[in-house]
């Protein structure tokens, strides 16, 4: 297994609390807003997917002891190293996004929905089982539910695989679900509590 | 702005790092300065919590926006002009004194970024992530938040690229309100779950 993501926190022991902040706070030191800028402006260029983006992040291996921009800016590094845009000469020139280009850029956004090619195979209310292996990539079924039973809430549609994009390997659309489990079916108790998550059919058999 | 004689000697290593990072870009011709200018400035003035503010109070007050925004939340968000990045796929959950939503990204910080605009601190954080979906009541007493035992807890994870927003229960005491006046009682907080919309000042007589 050489894969590791330092970022599937999930119930994992965790004994600081949560410490709220005001609405209009968004940023503690002067370069926050700079790295925020150059992650968007660089991921509009199309170097990456937005997968390959979460990849580099949270295989940073002091992902721990860093605070979110620290994360994004090591991971902006990481991606640029990879593009192949900083050699000289560079493999790849990414063209920047234009400020004109901003507002309308953002409006779109990049959804992540495909035509179906095929039927889904789960629908509303079935129980299903999540898959147990993690896999030695990038991959967004957490770990606190793997191997778990669970029941299809909604049929989203078909979505970009992040497991594939993450590699490189295309977009690969798969139907995706939102699945809710039981409390008790994750933690052993749980009092009156369901959590879901949005499960790629590859994540999920039939129980 | 900085020039290129500013005094580097007071910058901290993180600063010198992220200005060596994108003088290099801009050098390269890969990012127009003017537009990371402007990529800030729209989170910071024009993409926020007001947004999100706007679609709960509407579906307060009208019935048939509320139905739409649960049944298709993404067109009926986008009628209010809020589309786009981060939020290309909406769903919208509503509190009841039955069950109490929460949402969270357990694997990085996923949020609805035209309805909320960029995460506060604590929803990308290591405590809030671990420890939402396994002891929600704990979080929401973090925030000083006390539900009551008979009401179910509902966490969304974001795992996907499906993003959530809470509707919150509207406050008691909010009849003759007009809308932006609701808007104005709908905390960020909120719409993700760890807080309660704010109850309205008492009427003067």
């Amino acid at each position: 297994m050489s894969y590791r993501s330092h970022a599937d926190l999930g119930g994992c022991t965790e004994s600081r609390p949560v410490i709220p902040e005001p609405e209009g706070e968004l940023f503690h030191a002067p370069w926050e807003p700079r790295v925020l800028a150059l992650s968007l402006a660089m991921g509009a260029t199309g170097l990456w997917t937005i997968d390959m983006a979460r990849a580099a992040r949270e295989t940073l291996d002091d992902y721990a002891s860093l605070t979110y921009y620290e994360i994004w800016l090591g991971g902006l590094e990481k991606l640029l190293r990879d593009s192949g845009a900083m050699v000289e000469p560079p493999i790849a020139r990414p063209a920047p996004l234009p400020a004109a280009a901003v507002a309308g850029v953002l409006a779109r956004g990049w959804p992540a929905s495909r035509p179906a090619q095929g039927p889904a195979r789960f629908s509303v209310g079935q129980s299903v089982r999540t898959i147990l292996k993690r896999p030695d990539h990038h991959t967004r079924l957490p770990e606190y539910a793997r191997g778990k039973r669970g029941r299809i809430e909604r049929v989203i549609g078909v979505h970009v695989f992040a497991d594939a994009s993450a590699q490189g390997l295309g977009e690969r659309p798969e139907w995706l679900y939102t699945v809710a489990f039981d409390g008790a079916e994750l933690w052993g108790a749980g009092d009156a509590l369901t959590v879901s998550v949005d499960a790629w059919e590859p994540y999920l058999e039939s129980e | 702005m900085s020039t290129p004689d500013d005094d580097h000697s007071e910058l901290s290593p993180l600063e010198i790092r992220v200005r060596a990072l994108e003088s290099a870009l801009v050098e390269k011709g890969y990012v127009d300065p003017a537009a990371l200018d402007l990529l800030i400035d729209t989170y910071q003035t024009q993409i926020g919590p007001r947004n999100g503010a706007q679609v709960v109070a509407r579906a307060w007050r009208d019935a048939e926006f509320r139905a739409w925004l649960l049944r298709d939340a993404t067109p009926a968000i986008a009628s209010l002009g809020f589309t786009g990045r981060a939020g290309e796929h909406m769903i919208a959950v509503e509190n009841t004194s039955e069950v109490h939503n929460i949402v969270v990204c357990t694997l990085c910080s996923c949020y609805p970024w035209p309805v909320l605009g960029l995460p506060p601190t604590w929803y990308k954080s290591a405590p809030y992530r671990s420890r939402v979906v396994r002891d929600p009541r704990g979080v929401l007493r973090d925030f000083g938040v006390e539900l009551p035992e008979a009401t179910a807890i509902r966490i969304w994870d974001s795992t996907a690229e499906v993003r959530y927003l809470v509707i919150p229960m509207r406050p008691g005491g909010s009849v003759n309100l007009s809308e932006s006046e609701l808007a104005a009682l709908v905390t960020r907080d909120s719409m993700i779950g760890t807080g309660l919309a704010l109850t309205p000042p008492p009427l003067i007589a």
